[in-house]
């Protein structure tokens, strides 16, 4: 296929993505969105939204998605599915190879984000699917009357476990601390809630039994004392964090020992027209609002850069005293 | 689109589609209610029509098919298992691209 020229092309669809689009598309920029695999984002994970302004009975987060998408839409941003498997940096304008086309824009706005951290335990991997999982809201259905268990101890590991009770007989959450990371409000509503129990100081050393291909226990371990066991439980939920999606980008931009773009100066990448916003490049607020601010941030960066490399067109004026 | 390409097999046509198919088949475990199941919805409608003849490939809702649901265990979706011989030869959990798709398929082929 033909290489498509576009002056902006933003990789990625959720909050941060959608907003650059929407702004790039009011400046008459007409962006090409690349959706990425996982559309919309994370929040197409979540189910109410609470904490998003001007929502004041919260909205749910596929809808909220798709409100902004048509939004988008609305103003001429193209919004395309696919993943980028490649960008070249080394000329201009830039090239993106997504599956067998070839993109070649002028700007790039990386709204990549991040995605749910895995342990990296063999029996984790072997039993995804059949128990292991990082969504509850796609999940949570298969194990209904069931024990399960949530590892973490941040905002989604508690929220997670909240929503899980809906369908779980008893929901264990394993805590690496003795305290959680989450939100007071947050910890309020799991502590009080009768179905859900906590194994604190704890690790998870194993998940069994990939030679069953479904989960029917997890193997605990007691920091503070050492003393392991076996819960017997039916799933899985892992919810320790997230890892940004920047390894299409390594060794092309600066990034930090997690692996989060840095930007400079608003939304500014090391590469010259090349501009991050969202999730990919904070590890600190990761709040849908932020990464919408930091998505409008980059439209306006990358449409300031655009005015900048290309010459005003020829006034009358100046045609004339030429 | 290529969705008219798409089976919809069941607890009740599984045996016949799936298990004693002459080809090999890819299932799609999804639900309604599943947002990446959506988001992976057309991908495998590209599939039916690229495989078209060679591949049979359809959907499973697992709301509506606890039989087999529960028979390959599945408690995660989008799950997409490759059916060869009435065996499941190869198994991609969660959304994946087209590409990888192919290389999974182009294996038993």
């Amino acid at each position: 296929m033909a290489a498509q020229r576009r002056e902006v092309t933003i990789i990625g669809s959720g909050p941060a993505g959608l907003t650059a689009a929407l702004y790039s598309a009011r400046a008459n920029l007409k962006p090409l969105v690349i959706e990425g695999l996982e559309a919309g984002g994370q929040l197409m994970l979540t189910t109410a939204v609470e904490n998003f302004p001007g929502f004041r009975d919260g909205i749910m987060g596929p809808d909220l998605m798709a409100a902004m998408r048509e939004q988008a839409e609305r103003f001429g941003a193209e919004i395309v599915r696919g993943h980028v498997h490649a960008v070249d940096f080394s000329s201009r304008p830039f090239v993106l190879t997504v599956g067998d086309d070839r993109i070649e824009t002028q700007t790039l706005i990386i709204a990549t984000g991040a995605s749910a951290k895995l342990l990296g335990l063999p029996s984790e991997r072997a039993l995804m699917g059949h128990g292991v999982s990082t969504c509850a809201t796609c999940d949570g259905f298969f194990f209904r009357g069931k024990p399960i268990a949530v590892v973490g101890g941040g905002d989604s590991a508690l929220e997670e476990a909240i929503f899980l009770t809906r369908f779980a007989s008893q929901v264990t959450l394993v805590h690496r601390r003795d305290a959680f990371r989450a939100s007071k409000i947050m910890q309020d509503k799991a502590l009080a809630n009768p179905k859900i129990v906590v194994e604190w100081n704890s690790e998870v050393l194993e998940m069994l039994d990939p030679a069953a291909s479904a989960v029917n226990g997890i193997v605990l371990r007691n920091l503070k004392t050492g003393v392991q066991k076996t819960l017997a439980v039916d799933g899985v939920f892992v919810a320790i964090g997230h890892t940004p999606n920047t390894s299409v980008f390594k060794g092309q931009l600066a990034a930090d020992a997690g692996g989060y773009l840095i930007t400079h100066d608003g939304s500014r990448t090391s590469v010259e027209g090349v501009f991050a916003c969202g999730d990919v490049q904070d590890h600190v607020y990761r709040q849908a609002i932020t990464a919408a601010g930091s998505g409008c941030m980059a439209a306006l960066d990358a449409e300031r850069y655009l005015e900048s490399i290309q010459p005003p067109p020829i006034t009358e004026a100046a045609s004339a005293a030429s | 689109m290529a969705s008219d390409k798409v089976i919809t097999f069941t607890d009740d046509n599984f045996d016949t589609s799936v298990l004693q198919a002459g080809t090999p088949v890819l299932v799609d475990f999804w639900a309604e209610w599943c947002g990446p199941c959506r988001a992976l919805g057309p991908t495998i409608d590209a599939l039916a029509g690229d495989y078209a003849g060679r591949v049979s490939v359809g959907k499973l809702n697992v709301d509506e098919n606890p039989g087999v649901t529960v028979k390959y265990m599945v408690r995660g979706i989008p799950t997409v298992m490759l059916f060869k011989g009435g065996q499941v030869v190869e198994q991609i959990v969660g959304v994946a691209d087209k590409a990888e798709f192919k290389k999974a398929l182009d294996k038993h082929l």
